[in-house]
């Protein structure tokens, strides 16, 4: 790929938020397992991998998978975010394979939050 | 009139503002400003009322109103329907559906509820791994201004008038720091990302390059061009492999894209970016130390001046600051100094990311503006001490900085503050103590690690610590004599006006601090031979307290020596001889019989 200009730049930047705004309502859902350090640590990869066999089981490929970094409350994790078409994102704290299953079962698939390992809702705040 | 004004709230989640809520909150202040009514407005950013998905979302206070959907291009007509008519028009931009109620949100959450995220602002939302997910929330705008639209000393202006300083631990303002690189004469110079991060409990850096590595680089090609250099290296500690997979990563895709080589964006800079991992040693984190180290030799630091801005990496002008400082870089840019200052306190501006640990219910990296107080960070963010303890006192800058008690927990948190009270801001980690640590140990503990870390090259550092620790270790034994606190403090001085660099002019803080504040253990210790808080075991015994116990045997199952005796369903008692004062009975002891004297 040869360098990017300004204008390309920009247009991939429209282009992608496009994309984001066309996932929202294409895709069922998107779940974000949060991957620091300490996400890592405490067993994240095993949530990661274990919400991937359950998705390919499935054959649901219009549920995205995919890695952040630290989300912050690190005596808390694993945690991962469900977001679903417009609602807000969900995000679930202090996880197990199993708790991570049950939230694919019941929240991704049956549109149900599991409040048992629930952290809370939204957004965080900027300046 | 100023208390009838009409509060427009726009929400400042980190959702609404990826699809533009900041860029809202202006066109509707310069919108009403333009119809002549911004006195009769209060608009402010507000939490996130989980309505995401639907952003940018919009309140009207007084109408009691909420409004999704509302796009920059529609701000005058949303101005004309819902600000100004009551009641507003609903059906143009509608209250937004799909709520979650009865649940927490974020907001509600006080570990979220407190933190303003700049430097953090793409925590959970992007894939470090992706550097489309960073394009596309705003990744490389400030990149593009500052190479297409500014000149050097616009860049330096901007930097200085936001009012940054290093966050690596000095503090030094970062435009005066890269005006006296830029100003320096040479067709060869350097830009340098300190990720040596090495204090005990510290890893905001390491997260920070974990979560989003593309605005490190970003902050650093904006540097490079500031002071006119063509080349970067990031000094990263080896402790930290998933770091350089994503920086490592990070590279190759900004190569890809020609945002790293020559002529990027067409602006005619050019820049790359190499990282070079390090041994992990405390002493590279001084700057000098870590340019012997880039070169080859042993991380030792050399008497400044010269200063690296004249004589850094090969001799070359080297602008060297930490990997938060560079994360800061784009958003200032972008969003100009005169915004990052408006956070802030008059002497520190924007703010600070701190890697909250130790005795907190809520451990993990937080970020606030910089004047927060303690006591915000430790109870309201950290959700205050588990276990029903005493809250006790607080290190701020690792085995740098100082031990804060529980009488200054309403400090706001700047530079000049921390300053004030023995400690420093350091690079941002915060352990937090409760009432079972004992502060001879503590003081110990962070002087064992200085001397490991210590260079050896100048005499204060490599002897002074080292004596200091051996009469710490004396008290912290019984040993102590009534002169040792006076010695301390004699060498303390030396040590710290003596010493070559940073690391052994800031060694003797944790001593200093521990004696300002908590001098009473100290003299426990010398005087009486106790230990106030059972943390030393020289100068504690165990024993059980007959009239608790009920036999259990639970303490003499855990005992790892046979030093506990008694028949089952009778008092219990522990030899003293034979006891190592390991603690492992007072773990075990479900009735609290197991007493520390």
């Amino acid at each position: 790929m040869s360098a990017i200009t300004l204008d390309e730049l920009k247009e991939k930047k429209k282009e992608l938020r496009a994309m984001r705004k066309a996932m929202e309502s294409e895709t069922r859902a998107r779940i974000v397992v949060h991957m620091g350090t300490c996400g890592v640590a405490s067993g994240a990869q095993k949530i990661l991998d274990r919400v991937s066999q359950l998705i390919d089981a499935e054959g649901a490929n219009d549920i995205q998978i995919m890695t952040s970094g630290c989300a912050g409350l690190c005596s808390r994790e694993p945690m991962l975010t469900v977001e679903m078409g417009n609602a807000p994102p969900v995000k679930y704290a202090e996880l197990t394979e199993s708790k991570a299953e049950k939230i694919f079962k019941k929240h991704v698939l049956g549109g149900k939050i599991v409040e048992s390992s629930l952290l809370a809702v939204g957004s965080e705040m900027t300046r | 009139m100023k208390e009838c004004k009409t509060q427009v709230r726009v929400c400042a989640g980190t959702s609404c503002a990826c699809r533009g809520s900041f860029e809202v909150q202006q066109a509707i202040e310069h919108d009403l400003a333009e119809r002549g009514l911004a006195n009769e407005f209060q608009i402010e950013a507000t939490e996130c009322s989980a309505h995401c998905g639907q952003g940018p979302v919009v309140e009207i206070a007084s109408h009691g109103s909420i409004h999704a959907g509302v796009d920059v291009s529609d701000v005058s007509s949303f101005v004309d329907e819902c600000v100004l008519k009551e009641p507003p028009a609903q059906d143009l931009f509608p209250q937004p559906g799909n709520g979650i109620d009865g649940l927490p949100k974020m907001a509600d959450v006080g570990f979220f509820k407190h933190q303003r995220l700049v430097v953090l602002r793409n925590r959970g939302l992007i894939d470090p791994d992706n550097i489309d997910d960073y394009i596309a929330l705003d990744g490389f705008e400030g990149l593009a201004k500052a190479l297409l639209s500014m000149t050097q000393v616009e860049i330096i202006d901007e930097m200085k008038k936001s009012g940054i300083r290093g966050r690596g631990g000095a503090g030094f303002p970062t435009g005066v720091k890269w005006e006296f690189c830029q100003k320096v004469q040479g067709d060869t110079k350097y830009v340098i990302c300190n990720a040596d991060e090495g204090d005990p409990g510290a890893f905001m850096d390491r997260s920070v390059m974990e979560g989003n590595p593309h605005a490190v680089l970003e902050g650093m090609i904006i540097g490079g061009k500031a002071i006119g250099a063509t080349n970067g290296v990031i000094y990263l500690r080896d402790e930290y492999p998933l770091a350089l997979k994503r920086l490592t990563n990070a590279i190759g895709q900004l190569e890809e894209y020609g945002l790293l080589g020559d002529n990027i964006l067409g602006s005619g800079h050019s820049f790359n970016i190499r990282v070079v991992r390090g041994g992990g040693a405390f002493v590279c984190g001084e700057e000098t130390s870590l340019i012997a180290s880039l070169e080859g030799k042993a991380g030792r630091p050399r008497p400044r001046p010269p200063f690296p801005a004249n004589e850094g990496f090969w001799s070359k002008p080297t602008t060297i600051n930490n990997v938060e400082t560079w994360a800061n870089v784009p958003v200032i840019i972008n969003r100009g100094g005169d915004w990052y200052s408006s956070i802030g306190t008059e002497s520190s501006k924007g703010t600070k990311v701190f890697s909250l640990v130790g005795k907190v219910e809520n451990t993990g990296l937080v970020e606030v503006p910089m004047g927060t107080t303690l006591r915000r960070i430790i109870f309201d963010i950290g959700g205050g001490i588990p276990d029903g303890k005493k809250f006790k006192a607080v290190q701020s800058g690792g085995p740098s900085g100082g031990c804060i008690p529980e009488s200054l927990i309403d400090l706001p948190v700047d530079y000049e503050e921390l300053a004030k009270v023995g400690a420093i801001m350091g690079s941002g980690g915060l352990i937090v103590m409760d009432e079972s640590a004992c502060m001879v140990d503590v003081a110990k503990f962070f002087l064992s690690f200085l001397v490991e870390e210590s260079c050896g090259k100048c005499t204060p550092c490599r002897e002074g610590v080292l004596r200091m620790h051996e009469i710490l270790t004396k008290i912290a034994e019984g040993k102590g004599t009534a002169e040792d606190i006076e010695l301390l403090e004699e060498l303390a001085m030396v040590v710290k006006d003596a010493s070559l660099c940073a690391l052994g002019g800031t060694a003797p803080n944790p001593v200093l601090s521990t004696l300002r504040y908590f001098r009473e253990e100290y003299e426990a210790h010398l005087n009486e031979g106790r230990c106030p808080a059972g943390v030393c075991r020289s100068l504690i015994t165990y024993s059980i307290d007959q009239e608790i116990c009920h036999g259990c045997s639970a303490c003499q199952q855990s005992c790892p020596v046979d030093a506990i005796s008694g028949e089952k369903k009778e008092p219990h008692e522990i030899d003293a001889a034979l006891c190592t004062k390991c603690g492992a009975c007072q773990e075990s002891c479900r009735f609290d019989a197991v007493l520390v004297v």
